[in-house]
C-alpha cells in the first residue's frame, strides 16, 4: 500500500516535472526569439549586412520562379561578364527553409512578404537551436543540465551575433542543424536505435545543405568513434551510430550540388572513411572474439593483424597518393587555414582580408561567451564523473571547438553551443551538490532537484542560492549568482547594442537627438530607379551583394570571392591612375563606379581604409601594382606626405573629388588629417550622384572621345584645352 | 514684319475655321457668347483655366445645354471640367454647380471634342446666363530645353489659342495668362497683347466666329516641382474589428526637364538657391485625422526622413524621398496608415453599410497618371456598389488575406489623369453579416482544439505493432 502510494506520488511528480520543463522550454524559446528582436525594434525589419542580402535575393528568386529554376539558375547580374551558377554554388539549406516557410504561410493565406520571413528565420531557428541543446545535454547529463544549457544558448552573445532578426545567413539555421545532428548522434549512441541513426543521417543532410561547416561534423564523429575504440568503449551502439551516418550521410551529402563529388573526393571527408574501415575491422574482431575460444582468438588476432596491416598500408598508400595528386593536397583554402592559421595570410589575401577569418583576440572571447569561459573547465570535470560515451563526445566537441575558434573568429559560433552545454552541465552539477541537504530533508522527493535545476534558468538561481544559504558554500554560490546576473546584463547589452546594428543603416546619438545615416540605401535606390536596367556597376567586392539585391544592377565582383583574378582586376583599376582605370573599366563595360567614403561623417569602414587590400589583391595578379608605391616609409597615409602614386590613384580621386569645398580644408574625419591633394579635376569620370552624407559616391564613365581629329576644329580645341588642364593639374604640387 | 505675317496667318486660320463651322454646326447657333473671360493659371504644373461665359439665347426655342469645345490635345490632358451657374449680382453672388458630361455626338472640325453643361433651367429666347467653368490640364507644359543641368532653371512651353475655341459666336473675349515668375522668354503676340509682370493679356477680341483659333506659344520659367505619380494604388482594407488600413503604393517621377550630366552634392548643399531649383525633395501628404501606425518605406526598407503632424482636423505627413528628385528621376515608395473605422464606415438606412472615403491622391500638388482605388471589403460581404460623382472604370476582384477561405471582395476603381480636385468623397455600399467576423477566430480555435485532441489521443493510444 505504502509503496503504491509512493510510486503514484513519484509518477505525478514526474509528470509535474515534465510539464514544468515543457513550459520552461517554451519560455526559453520565447526568450531566444525575443532577445533577437532588438534590431527590429531599434531599427526596422530589414535584412542586415552583406551576405544576407544575397541569401534574400536567392530566396526571392526561389519563391518567384520555383525550385527547378532555382537549381538551374545562372545569374548574369553578377561577376560580369562571367556570371555565376547560383544553383550549383550555393548552400541551399537556408534558402529552401525560408522558401518553404513562406510557401506554407502563403498557402494558409497569411500574406507575409519574403523579406519578413527572411528577417525572422534566424530568431525562429535560434529557438529551435536552444531546444536542440536541451535535447543534447539531456542525453548527456539529464534534463536539469539540459534546461540550463538551453537557457545559456538562448542568450549567448556569440550566437546572438549571428542570429539577430535580419541576419539571414547560413549560420542562422546551421547551428540548429549542427546541434540537432549531434543530439541524434548521441541519442543513437545511447539507444542503439537504427531509427535515430537514420534521422541522424537526414539531420546531417540538412546540415550539409545549410553550411560549409558540416565538415566539422564529419570530422568530429570519426574522432569520437576512434576515441571510443581506443579507450575500449566499442559497442554495437557505436557501430549503429556511426556506420549508417557515413554511408547514408555521404550519399545524401553528394546530392547537394555544391558538395557533389567533393563528399568522396576531398580530404575533409577522408577521416570518416578511414574510421569507417577501422570500425568494421574492430566490429569483426569483437564478433570473432565472441564466437572463438580465447586461445583460438589469439591465433586469429595474429592472422588478422598481419593481413589487416597489409590492407591498411595499401589503403593508406592509395589515400596518400590521391591526396598528393591534387594541387592543394585536397584541402580547400579555408580548411587549410584552419589547420595552419598562417596559411591564409601567406597565400590568399582575399581570405585574409575578411575580418571574420582573422584569429580572435582575448577580449572577443569574453565578449562572445562571457562567464561561460570560466564554467567550461568545471563542466569538463563534471563530464568525467562518470565518463560515458555521450559525455566523452561533448568533451571532444569542446576541445576541438576551442582550437578552431582560436584559428578563425567566425568559428567562435561553433564553440558557443559547446561552451553552453559544458556550463549547463557545470551549473546543474553544482546545484545538485548544493541542494543535496534539501533532498536529505525531503527524502521522498527524488524528482525535485532536476526540476529545480531546470528552474534555475535565470532568476530563480538567486532564490535557490538563498535556500542554500545555510550551507558552507554560501559565499561561492552568492558570487556565482551575481556573476550570473552580470552575464544576463551582458547578454542583453550585447544583443541590444553590439550585434543589432544592421550596418546598412547607421545611427549616431548627438545632442539634438538621434541622427540616421541611410546613405547606402539612398545610393542603391538611386541606382535602381535612375539608371538603365542593364548598366554595370563597379565597386569593391564588399558591396556586390547589396548592389545586386537592392539596386538590381549588374556588378563586376561580389562577396562570393570565387574568382581572384576578377577581383584583382577591379583592385588594379581602383589603384591605377585615372586613365588606366578608365580603360580597365571600359573593357569591362562598366558604366558606373561606386565608392564608399566616410571622410565627411567619420564612417571608418570605407574604401580608403580598405584600399591597401585592393592594392595587395591587385598586385598579387598584376605585378605592376606594388604596395610600397602607396606607402610612405611603410605608413599608409593620405595627407600631404602621401606618395604621388597614392594621390593619383582612382580611389583617392573618386573619394576626395571636390571634398575640399565642404569645409575649405578637406579635413578627413576618419583619418583625422587634411587630405594631401585638394584641388583636382576628373577627366574620364563624372560625378552623377553623391548621397546626403557623402558616404556613397557614384561616378559615371565618360564616353570614349571622338577619334576624328581636325575635322571639327572646335572639338579638337576643346580636347586640347582639357588636356592642358589635366597637365596643369598633374604638375600641381601636393 | 513678323507681326504682319502672324496677322495674316491669323486671318487665314479664321477664314478656314469660319468655313468649317458653317459646314458643320448650324444648330448651335441658337446661342452666342456675349462675353468670355479666360484666366489661365500656369504657376504650377497643373494648369487651371477659369472661364467665365455669358451666354445668350438668340434662337427661337429654349436651350438647356451649352457646349464647350476642346482641341484634341487638350482633351487628352484634360483632368476635370467643372461648371457652375452664377446667380445674383456682385456681392450676393451664389454659385450653383451644374452637371457636365462629355459628349460624343457631333465630331467637330479637326477632331474637336465637346463637353456639355446641363443648365438647371432652360434658357428662353433672349435670356442670358453666366457660367463659371473650371477645367484642369495636366502634362501640358513642355520643357524646353528638354535637358537641363543642375545649375539651370527650367523653361517650359505652353501652347494654347489666344481666342477661345467655341462652337458659338463670341462677341467679346479676353484671355489672361499668369506665369509663375516674371521671367518669360517669349510669347506670341496676337494684337492686342499686353504683358505686365507675371500676367500676359490677350484681347479683348471682338466678334469672333465659331471655331476661331489663334495658336499662341508662351515660353517661360517654371521651377515648381513637376511631381507626377505615374501609378498610384490605394488599397483600403475594411476590418469590422475597428480599423481601416490604407496602403498606398506610389511610383513618382519628376516630369520636368530631364537632368543632364553631373549631380554635384557639394553644389546642392552649399548653394541651395542656385542649383537644382526645379528639383524637389519634400512632398506633403494630407492624411485623415486620427491616423495611427503610419509608415513610409520602399522595396528596400524604411525611409527614415518623414515627419508627421497631427491635429484634430487633419494629419500632415511631410515625406522626403530617399534622394532629391531632379528632372526625369524616379522613385517608388509605400505609405501606409490605419484610421479608426467609425470615422469612415456608416450604416445606411436600409440596413446595409457604406464606406465614405476620399478619392484621389493625398499628396499635395501632384498629378496621378493612373489611380487605382481598391476597397477590400471584409470576407462574406455582399452586393458591393460604388457611388462616385465622376466617371471611373469599375470592376471586382477577389483577394486572399489573413486566413481567408473564400476571399475578400475588392471593389476596384480606376481613373486616369487625377488632380487634387478629385479629392472628393466616394461611397462603397455593401451588406455584411456580423457573424462572419467570428469565422476566423473560430477557425483558429477549432484548429488548436483538434491539434490538442490529436495529441491527447496519440498519447493515450498504443500504436506499437508488437504487443
Amino acid at each position: 500500500m505504502a509503496t503504491a502510494d509512493a510510486s503514484n506520488g513519484t509518477s505525478i511528480r514526474n509528470a509535474f516535472g515534465n510539464v514544468l520543463s515543457f513550459f520552461i522550454l517554451i519560455l526559453i524559446g520565447v526568450l531566444a526569439f525575443s532577445i533577437r528582436l532588438f534590431s527590429v525594434i531599434k531599427y526596422e525589419s530589414v535584412i542586415h549586412e552583406f551576405d544576407p542580402y544575397f541569401n534574400y535575393r536567392v530566396t526571392q528568386y526561389l519563391t518567384k520562379k520555383g525550385i527547378y529554376d532555382f537549381w538551374n539558375w545562372f545569374d548574369d547580374r553578377t561577376w560580369y561578364p562571367l556570371g555565376r551558377v547560383i544553383g550549383g554554388t550555393v548552400y541551399p539549406g537556408l534558402t529552401l527553409t525560408a522558401g518553404t516557410l513562406w510557401w506554407i504561410l502563403n498557402s494558409l493565406n497569411i500574406p507575409l512578404s519574403v523579406e519578413t520571413v527572411c528577417v525572422f528565420t534566424a530568431p525562429i531557428f535560434s529557438a529551435f537551436a536552444s531546444w536542440a541543446t536541451y535535447l543534447l545535454t539531456k542525453e548527456v547529463k539529464g534534463p536539469g543540465a539540459g534546461l540550463t544549457a538551453a537557457v545559456l544558448l538562448a542568450v549567448v552573445p556569440s550566437y546572438i551575433s549571428r542570429s539577430v532578426a535580419g541576419s539571414y545567413d547560413n549560420e542562422a539555421v546551421a547551428i540548429f542543424a549542427l546541434i540537432f545532428t549531434f543530439y541524434l548522434y548521441v541519442k543513437t549512441l545511447n539507444t542503439g536505435s537504427l531509427f535515430y541513426a537514420t534521422l541522424n543521417a537526414i539531420a546531417y543532410f540538412y546540415m550539409v545543405c545549410s553550411w560549409g561547416g558540416y565538415t566539422f561534423i564529419i570530422n568530429l564523429t570519426p574522432m569520437h568513434v576512434l576515441l571510443c575504440i581506443i579507450t575500449g568503449r566499442y559497442s554495437s551502439r557505436l557501430y549503429i551510430a556511426y556506420a549508417p551516418l557515413v554511408v547514408l550521410g555521404t550519399l545524401l551529402a553528394s546530392l547537394v550540388p555544391v558538395v557533389g563529388f567533393n563528399a568522396v573526393m576531398t580530404s575533409e571527408h577522408f577521416a570518416s572513411f578511414l574510421v569507417f574501415i577501422i570500425i568494421h575491422v574492430v566490429a569483426l574482431v569483437y564478433y570473432i572474439k565472441g564466437i572463438l575460444s580465447p586461445k583460438m582468438f589469439r591465433v586469429a588476432v595474429t592472422l588478422v593483424v598481419s593481413v589487416g596491416l597489409a590492407v591498411c598500408c595499401a589503403v593508406i598508400a592509395i589515400l596518400v597518393a590521391l591526396v598528393a595528386s591534387s594541387p592543394t593536397k585536397g584541402w580547400s583554402g579555408r580548411s587549410l587555414s584552419l589547420l595552419d592559421p598562417t596559411y591564409a595570410s601567406k597565400y590568399i589575401p582575399i581570405i585574409a582580408s575578411v575580418s571574420e577569418h582573422q584569429p580572435p583576440t582575448w577580449p572577443s572571447y569574453f565578449m562572445d561567451i562571457n562567464v561561460l569561459a570560466f564554467l567550461v573547465p568545471a563542466g569538463i570535470i563534471a563530464c568525467f564523473s562518470p565518463l560515458s560515451d555521450a559525455s566523452s563526445f561533448v568533451i571532444l566537441y569542446i576541445v576541438t571547438a576551442v582550437y578552431f575558434s582560436g584559428v578563425m573568429v567566425r568559428l567562435m559560433l561553433v564553440l558557443a553551443p559547446a561552451a553552453c552545454i559544458m556550463s549547463g552541465i557545470a551549473l546543474s552539477e553544482a546545484f545538485d551538490i548544493f541542494t543535496r541537504s534539501i533532498k536529505f530533508q525531503l527524502p521522498h522527493h527524488p524528482g525535485h532537484s532536476h526540476v529545480h535545476a531546470g528552474n534555475a534558468s535565470l532568476d530563480s538561481i538567486v532564490e535557490s542560492d538563498n535556500v542554500s544559504k545555510t550551507e558552507k558554500s554560501d559565499d561561492i554560490s552568492k558570487e556565482r549568482g551575481s556573476k550570473k546576473n552580470k552575464k544576463k546584463v551582458h547578454c542583453v547589452w550585447a544583443a541590444a547594442e553590439a550585434y543589432s546594428a544592421p550596418s546598412i543603416v547607421l545611427t549616431s546619438h548627438s545632442d539634438d537627438g538621434l541622427h540616421v545615416f541611410d546613405d547606402f540605401r539612398e545610393a542603391y535606390a538611386w541606382l535602381s530607379h535612375n539608371t538603365d536596367v542593364d548598366d554595370k556597376v563597379a565597386s569593391w567586392w564588399d558591396y556586390g551583394y547589396q548592389t545586386t539585391a537592392m539596386a538590381n544592377r549588374t556588378v563586376i565582383v561580389d562577396n562570393n570571392t570565387w574568382n581572384n583574378t576578377h577581383i584583382a582586376t577591379v583592385g588594379t583599376a581602383m589603384s591605377s591612375p585615372e586613365k588606366a582605370a578608365w580603360e580597365i573599366f571600359q573593357s569591362l563595360d562598366v558604366k558606373y563606379v561606386l565608392v564608399v567614403f566616410g571622410g565627411l561623417v567619420g564612417y571608418p569602414s570605407d574604401d580608403i581604409n580598405k584600399f591597401l587590400w585592393m592594392v595587395r589583391i591587385g598586385g598579387g595578379v598584376f605585378p605592376h601594382i606594388k604596395e610600397p608605391d602607396y606607402l610612405r616609409d611603410g605608413q599608409y597615409r593620405i595627407d600631404s606626405m602621401a606618395t604621388p602614386t597614392m594621390l593619383n590613384c582612382l580611389m583617392y580621386k573618386l573619394s576626395y573629388f571636390r571634398f575640399v569645398e565642404t569645409d575649405g580644408k578637406g579635413f578627413d574625419r576618419v583619418r583625422q588629417t587634411e587630405i594631401g591633394k585638394k584641388y583636382f579635376k576628373l577627366a574620364h569620370f563624372e560625378e552623377v550622384f553623391t548621397t546626403h552624407h557623402w558616404m556613397v559616391r557614384i561616378y559615371k564613365l565618360k564616353p570614349p572621345k571622338n577619334r576624328i581629329r581636325g575635322k571639327k576644329k572646335s572639338k579638337s580645341k576643346a580636347n586640347l584645352s582639357t588636356g592642358s588642364k589635366r597637365r596643369g593639374s598633374r604638375r600641381n604640387p601636393f | 514684319m513678323d507681326a504682319l505675317l502672324r496677322a495674316r496667318l491669323l486671318h487665314l486660320a479664321l477664314l478656314i475655321s469660319l468655313f468649317l463651322s458653317v459646314l458643320s454646326q448650324a444648330s448651335s447657333q441658337e446661342l452666342q457668347i456675349v462675353n468670355a473671360e479666360r484666366r489661365i493659371d500656369l504657376t504650377s504644373h497643373i494648369i487651371k483655366v477659369y472661364l467665365t461665359l455669358k451666354v445668350e439665347n438668340v434662337g427661337e426655342s429654349p436651350v438647356s445645354e451649352v457646349n464647350l469645345a476642346f482641341s484634341p490635345s487638350e482633351v487628352e490632358h484634360l483632368a476635370i471640367v467643372k461648371a457652375a451657374a452664377t446667380t445674383g449680382k456682385k456681392k450676393k453672388k451664389t454659385y450653383v454647380p451644374l452637371g457636365v458630361k462629355s459628349t460624343e455626338q457631333p465630331a467637330g472640325p479637326n477632331g474637336t471634342k465637346y463637353f456639355t453643361i446641363i443648365l438647371l433651367n432652360p434658357l428662353g429666347k433672349g435670356e442670358t446666363a453666366t457660367l463659371e467653368v473650371l477645367y484642369i490640364l495636366t502634362r501640358s507644359l513642355e520643357p524646353f530645353p528638354v535637358e537641363i543641368s543642375q545649375s539651370e532653371s527650367q523653361l517650359v512651353y505652353f501652347r494654347d489659342s489666344a481666342i477661345l475655341l467655341s462652337p458659338y459666336h463670341v462677341k467679346q473675349q479676353t484671355t489672361f495668362i499668369k506665369t509663375p515668375s516674371t521671367r518669360v522668354e517669349s510669347f506670341t503676340v496676337v494684337e492686342p497683347t499686353k504683358r505686365a509682370s507675371t500676367e500676359i493679356k490677350y484681347g479683348p477680341y471682338e466678334n469672333q466666329p465659331p471655331y476661331s483659333y489663334a495658336p499662341i506659344l508662351v515660353h517661360f520659367e517654371n521651377n515648381n516641382p513637376f511631381a507626377v505619380v505615374e501609378e498610384l494604388e490605394r488599397e483600403i482594407e475594411i476590418s469590422h474589428w475597428g480599423n481601416l488600413q490604407v496602403t498606398e503604393r506610389y511610383s513618382l517621377v519628376h516630369a520636368g526637364a530631364r537632368h543632364k550630366g553631373v549631380f554635384s552634392r557639394v553644389d546642392y548643399q552649399t548653394k541651395p538657391g542656385n542649383t537644382g531649383v526645379s528639383s524637389f525633395k519634400h512632398l506633403l501628404a494630407r492624411l485623415p485625422p486620427r491616423v495611427h501606425s503610419v509608415y513610409y518605406r520602399d522595396g528596400i526598407g524604411n525611409i527614415s526622413s518623414s515627419r508627421l503632424r497631427t491635429d484634430f482636423f487633419k494629419s500632415e505627413l511631410l515625406i522626403e524621398p530617399r534622394y532629391p528628385l531632379f528632372g526625369g528621376w524616379k522613385s517608388t515608395f509605400v505609405i501606409g496608415y490605419g484610421v479608426p473605422l467609425e470615422d469612415f464606415l456608416f450604416e445606411s438606412p436600409d440596413g446595409g453599410r457604406y464606406l465614405n472615403f476620399t478619392f484621389g491622391c493625398p499628396l499635395a500638388d501632384t498629378v496621378v497618371d493612373k489611380l487605382l482605388v481598391k476597397v477590400v471589403l471584409p470576407e462574406g460581404s455582399k452586393d458591393p456598389k460604388a457611388v462616385i460623382s465622376f466617371p471611373v472604370e469599375q470592376h471586382l476582384e477577389i483577394k486572399h488575406s489573413y486566413l481567408d477561405v473564400v476571399g475578400r471582395t475588392v471593389v476596384v476603381l480606376e481613373k486616369r489623369n487625377v488632380v487634387p480636385e478629385h479629392n472628393i468623397p466616394f461611397q462603397v455600399h455593401y451588406n455584411f453579416n456580423p457573424i462572419f467576423m467570428l469565422a476566423e477566430p473560430l477557425m483558429l480555435v477549432s484548429a488548436f482544439f483538434f491539434f490538442f485532441v490529436a495529441a491527447v489521443s496519440y498519447l493515450h493510444l498504443d500504436f506499437s505493432i508488437r504487443k
